[in-house]
């Protein structure tokens, strides 16, 4: 456990930094369309990325750990409000809120390196390598449909998925987080592209409709 | 563009993928033993064919796991998708003399579906 005086000095420094989407906050607010859709950034959320195998003995402590780890495509496991998504056969990525993270006094990624161990695997904090993009609102599906070739209908990319894909021509990962909620992790070197392109995206709903 | 049915993801446009190369180019056994040109001639030679090609290929933005794909290059008809190191799926039948191979064809629905 870091000391008290590491900790504080660590949580001086954090509110020093910016996050990958920062500089469009005000563009964000004012291109949201409250009712309609929404977007904001989520900065700086704990992410761990996990290459292990599920099935073997250094996955299942990892499992112990996170609430399991998902098994197919699509699949988000996860307890409370750490999340765990597929990306891989033998890779996955953790989600968890900004304070997990044990520069802010939390347990990760330290608790799944001793998870690990030294069975086979990787545990790395990938926390700065991706910015969290929230879309949300009646018409956010609509406004991905742009750019993601994925099949959105609610029917088949139901809440509680996440998928790997192409969103405006960028690498992101797809979270639906709800039935009209989207995470979207763009790496932070594409954040203010996919910010813009989001925004640009949303400006139709912000007119009235022509009848 | 193609669409792909990836082995893990289910069937995904083809900007996701990357395309490594003709598939079951085997190492030689002992490189060192071989002719400049017979080593030319594994690092760079590789088959024109026109019909139904076995290749490897990379779901990038996706799982990032490799798989070969028999393709038809003159129809772009996606034939069968197979794990590397399996033995390449039309094959035996052709050695047979059957009729129409039945080729695994792993589409399914987008791969997200519960
Ligand atoms: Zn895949």
């Amino acid at each position: 456990m870091a000391d008290t005086a590491a900790l504080e000095n660590s949580k001086k420094i954090q509110t020093l930094r910016k996050s990958p989407a920062s500089v469009l906050r005000t563009a964000f607010e004012a291109g949201s369309v409250p009712g309609t859709v929404e977007l904001r950034e989520v900065p700086f959320l704990t992410m761990a990325g996990l290459r292990v195998d599920p099935a073997g003995e250094a996955g299942k402590r990892l499992g112990t750990v996170t609430g399991g780890l998902p098994s197919a495509s699509g699949e988000v496991r996860g307890s409370g409000d750490t999340a765990v998504l597929w990306l891989g056969p033998a890779e996955f990525l953790l989600v968890a809120p900004a304070e997990s993270h044990e520069s802010l006094g939390g347990e990760l990624p330290r608790a799944l390196i001793a998870a690990l161990g030294d069975g086979e695997g990787q545990v790395v904090d990938l926390s700065a390598n991706r910015t969290t993009l929230e879309l949300s609102g009646p018409r956010a599906s609509a406004v991905l449909e742009k750019g993601c070739a994925l099949d959105l209908h609610p029917r088949v990319f139901k809440p509680g998925t996440a998928l790997s894909t192409e969103i405006g021509g960028i690498p992101a990962i797809l979270w639906k987080t709800g039935d009209e909620t989207y995470r979207i992790f763009p790496r932070a070197s594409f954040a203010e592209f996919l910010g813009r392109w989001l925004l640009d995206a949303m400006r139709e709903y912000a007119s009235t409709e022509v009848p | 563009m193609l669409l792909i049915p990836c082995p893990n993801c289910g069937p995904r446009d083809e900007t996701e993928f990357h395309y490594g190369g003709q598939a079951h180019v085997a190492y030689p056994e002992n490189p060192a033993e071989l002719t400049d040109r017979e080593w030319a001639e594994y690092l760079f030679y590789r088959d024109n064919t026109k019909g139904a090609f076995a290749e490897r290929w990379l779901h990038s933005t996706g799982c990032r796991q490799w798989f070969n794909m028999l393709r038809d290059t003159v129809t772009y008809d996606i034939q069968a998708v197979y794990p590397m190191g399996e033995p390449r799926p039309d094959k035996e039948n052709a050695a047979t003399g059957t009729t129409a191979p039945t080729l695994t064809s792993p589409v399914s629905p987008e791969g997200a579906v519960k």
